[in-house]
């Protein structure tokens, strides 16, 4: 499935809760669930410290595409986290580059994604596509 | 006098709004409180009818504007009974203050070797300022412990003032924790030492009315956004012969006497302190707010927020897994909190579902937050106009929330 492909998957997930309650139920469920990151990747240099919570986030590139591993303190932020994972992880650093992320807005979580809730989350996307330029420039020398 | 907790509450517009779709409940006062129609009408009244820039014009709109704006200095001199008008400084804030002080004092007063003591429970604003003035200066920044409780342990600052200390900077209500710290007793034992003292009332004027004289302080600073004022505003209190002996801060227009190239001499206070056009409008919008403030009944308020705080109190301890960060003998009406099996930002987060604001996380002393070593707390901080109910919508609330989370 490709990036776009994905976040309408997620969106249409979304479109079926009546009420945040419903919502944040699955978020937390889904943080809940989010497969454990290795703790030897929990380095300093993947960590994003937030004001409020914070983010480690780890990309491996494996067969061209890369492979997200994160982890959160906060578990709405780990929830949101592991639909960031299911849309960009095991695609090619070009593609991730090259896709607006527009799921988070649209399934009204946009407010996690403000500077303002200071959550790490914005600097997740950011180190998100840092990690498909660093792969870009060594597959492509 | 009975206390008419529907009429105050009709004076702040935004109380009768929704957020999510119920009505808000607004426990974030110690970040910044509401505002009263009053002071939001002296804004727009200004812009609408009365702008122009002060301390120069000779039209009538300009000297308008320039009363309007005095008015305010004159009116915080009363309120905080200053000896003088011109020990009044008006600073962008309390961040604002403080860096003015460091930069000013810290310059003039504070040299190799010297010492400034602090407290443990300081905001990052009154640790920053310091610990760069104190690099610049070679001095030492120390620190006054605190104990489990979040109380300053007041021996062991004492023990700390020697012939070094050059000043105490700290903190009246602690923003975190909700401490009230002995400040008189402080000013008195450092002035019997030697050593000035600053203190920091940012979180103090929402809940009473401070005399500065009765304190004798020699400095105290505050920022009005947080006693329903205009934010861009606050005030520096500084004691007539110290302000003489303090350089200006800022170069620029109207805190000169005389300008050349060779040489400039500067204005008297208090302009000294304030160079370029200040916040015109929130000056005229806290002359406003000292109305307002001057119709409370402090004592009356007082009771209402031990009320609330000690209602508050009794009904989160009933929750299980729930503490209290900062359980101080005496406390304002500030609660911080955590709660097992659960981060404070989701907490948050949910809350904020059901129209509930209040704060998470390291409230800016991540120091403090070290300290305990925790992450951060949540924090409902209550001020005169939040009710009973409230606290009981929080607590429903807040059982959902952890339903939710765990």
């Amino acid at each position: 499935m490709t990036i776009k492909e994905r976040q309408d998957e997620i969106i249409d997930e979304f479109s079926i809760f009546s009420d945040w309650m419903d919502k944040y139920e699955y978020i937390i469920s889904l943080g809940k669930e989010l497969p454990m990151i290795n703790e030897a990747n929990k380095t300093d240099d993947n960590i994003i410290k937030g004001c409020q919570s914070q983010v480690w986030l780890n990309g491996q590139l494996e067969n061209g595409k890369i492979l997200f591993t994160a982890d959160s303190d906060a578990i709405i932020t780990k929830g949101i986290i592991a639909l960031l994972i299911r849309v960009v992880s095991d695609q090619t650093p070009n593609e991730i580059l090259n896709n607006e992320l527009y799921f988070i807005d649209q399934i009204g979580l946009k407010e996690h994604l403000s500077p303002t809730r200071s959550n790490g989350l914005v600097s997740m996307v950011k180190k998100m596509k840092l990690f498909a330029l660093g792969y870009k420039a060594k597959t492509e020398n | 006098m009975s206390f008419n907790i529907e009429a105050l509450r009709n004076e702040f517009p935004i109380l009768s709004r929704k957020v999510n779709g119920q009505p808000l409940v607004y426990f974030d006062n110690g970040a910044t409180a509401q505002k009263p129609q009053v002071m939001i009408d002296a804004l727009n009244n200004y812009y609408s009818f009365e702008n122009a820039n002060i301390h120069r014009g000779v039209h009538s709109l300009s000297q308008e504007a320039t009363t309007a704006f005095e008015a305010a200095r004159t009116k915080a001199q009363v309120y905080f009974n200053a000896a003088k008008s011109e020990e009044i400084i008006f600073t962008k804030g309390t961040t604002d203050g403080i860096n003015l002080l460091a930069g000013s004092f810290g310059r003039t007063f504070i040299n190799e070797g010297d010492e400034v003591i602090i407290s443990t429970m300081e905001h990052h604003s009154n640790i920053v300022p310091w610990q760069m003035i104190c690099d610049e200066r070679k001095a030492k920044l120390r620190i006054a412990p605190i104990n489990e409780k979040g109380e300053l342990l007041l021996d062991e600052l004492k023990a700390m003032v020697n012939e070094k200390t050059q000043l105490i900077s700290i903190v009246h209500i602690s923003n975190a924790l909700g401490t009230i710290n002995p400040v008189k007793e402080i000013i008195d034992f450092a002035h019997a030492n030697d050593v000035l003292v600053m203190i920091d009332g940012a979180q103090s004027v929402p809940h009473m009315k401070i005399d500065v004289q009765v304190w004798d302080c020699d400095f105290f600073v505050f920022s009005a956004h947080k006693m329903f004022g205009p934010t861009g505003i606050g005030i520096l209190y500084g004691k007539e012969h110290l302000l003489n002996k303090m350089p200006p801060y800022q170069g620029g227009g109207d805190m000169i006497k005389t300008v050349s190239f060779e040489r400039t001499t500067y204005n008297e206070l208090p302009h000294k302190f304030e160079a370029g056009t200040p916040n015109i409008a929130a000056g005229v919008a806290l002359n406003a707010t000292f109305d307002f403030l001057n119709k409370l009944d402090w004592k009356v308020i007082h009771t209402h927020e031990t009320e609330l705080l000690d209602y508050a109190t009794a009904e989160l301890k009933k929750i299980d897994g729930l503490r209290i960060i900062g359980e101080a003998a005496n406390k304002a009406s500030v609660i911080s909190f955590l709660v097992d099996g659960t981060h404070p930002f989701d907490v948050g987060v949910i809350l904020d579902q059901m129209g509930i604001a209040v704060r998470t996380g390291h409230h800016c002393t991540q120091p403090l937050m070290d300290w305990y070593k925790i992450p951060g707390t949540i924090r409902a901080s209550f001020a005169i106009y939040n009710t009973k109910k409230e606290v009981d919508k929080m607590i429903v609330a807040l059982n959902r929330a952890i339903k939710m989370l765990r």
